[in-house]
């Protein structure tokens, strides 16, 4: 349960773009959240809720987008979706692979009230 | 009023790992290799961490940093060996972040060949917090069983070496080690595997060798 860490440091990202911004509220707030990353989007609703209390964005809503996990092989090239997290090649069986994405946690974008 | 959307792109964890790589780059410079424990509660970290000490000293330099909910017992434990050791009490926060080693910092002697950060015992959300180390250790003792790296993947994916404790409990329980070890590969084809029991004194000399090795490696790299 680090989610409520992770809105923390969130809070502190939205309010510094919204002051750069001269925003009167926050609206609506857009995450990116990779299957790896590590937390649970439902838990990040339930600490953003709590969290929003009295800040400028009191009244926004949260939007989660979940990332999949989305692999290379480097040796036959071919781009895969890996739901069971194990990193072999479903094609050849290589173990030589790049993370293409899946381990986002990003605050990819926020609808301001100016 | 209007309304306008803009677009931010920015990592929710970017300021740890930003304290982090300070940590790291400042640690190393000094010659200091840290290491990141990680498991789950009750998994042997501080028993290891003890026996560890014991193959290092006195030719090894070596500090702890212990990571708990509450008390101080765990840097007891380990300054009752004679080894500086420095309790972070998280007060509820069930992992450590960079910011809280970095508190630290201005304590940590310069001469120093070895920090060991013993995280809180969770095998879930330390695996997303950079500390700053050099080499990140996940701990999987016997008892808890060998389904655990697909249960939590993060741990595994995120670890360079996965240290299997409590293997002198290896006949009493219904522990498969070669299941255990596979499907952590599964998951992080490169990790590197530990077979220990720090009780009984079994592979710890063998991680000792491999920390040391890995410690002049990277400083004869940067050298």
């Amino acid at each position: 349960m680090h989610e409520l860490s992770i809105i923390a440091n969130l809070f502190e990202i939205m309010e510094e773009k919204a002051e750069e911004k001269k925003a009167k509220k926050i609206v609506c707030v857009k995450l990116r959240i990779g299957k790896l990353s590590g937390v649970v989007p439902e838990f990040l609703h339930t600490a953003f809720d709590m969290y929003k209390k009295d800040t400028i964005a009191s009244g926004s809503e949260l939007e989660i987008e979940e990332v999949p996990l989305k692999i290379e092989c480097k040796t036959c090239g071919k781009k895969m979706v890996k739901d069971d997290f194990v990193f072999i090649c479903t094609h050849c069986g290589s173990k030589e692979l790049k993370t293409l994405s899946g381990t986002e946690l990003t605050l990819e974008k926020m609808e301001l009230e100016i | 009023m209007k309304k306008k959307e803009i677009l931010v792109l920015e990592d929710l964890l970017g300021s740890n790992k930003k304290i982090a790589s300070d940590i790291r780059t400042k640690l190393t410079q000094r010659g200091i290799f840290t290491i990141n424990l990680m498991s789950s509660p009750g998994s042997g970290k501080t028993t290891l961490l003890e026996r560890i000490a014991e193959h290092m000293r006195p030719e090894t330099k070596i500090a702890v940093i212990e990571g708990d909910i509450e008390t101080q017992r765990d840097a007891e434990r380990i300054r009752a060996k004679g080894i500086p050791a420095w309790q972070i009490i998280t007060g509820g926060a069930c992992h450590l972040e960079a910011k809280m080693v970095g508190k630290l910092f201005p304590k940590i002697p310069s001469d120093l060949d070895f920090l060991f950060i013993e995280n809180v015992g969770n095998l879930v959300c330390p695996a997303s917090y950079d500390l700053g180390e050099n080499l990140r250790c996940v701990l999987l003792s016997v008892p808890e069983g060998d389904d655990k790296p697909k249960k939590y993947p993060k741990a595994f994916t995120t670890s360079d070496c996965l240290i299997l404790t409590k293997t002198d409990l290896l006949p009493l329980m219904p522990f498969d080690s070669q299941q255990a070890q596979n499907e952590a590969l599964d998951i992080n084809p490169k990790l590197k595997i530990f077979t220990t029991s720090a009780l009984k004194d079994i592979g710890v000399k063998e991680l000792v060798d491999f920390f040391i090795l890995t410690r002049q490696n990277l400083l004869y790299k940067n050298a």
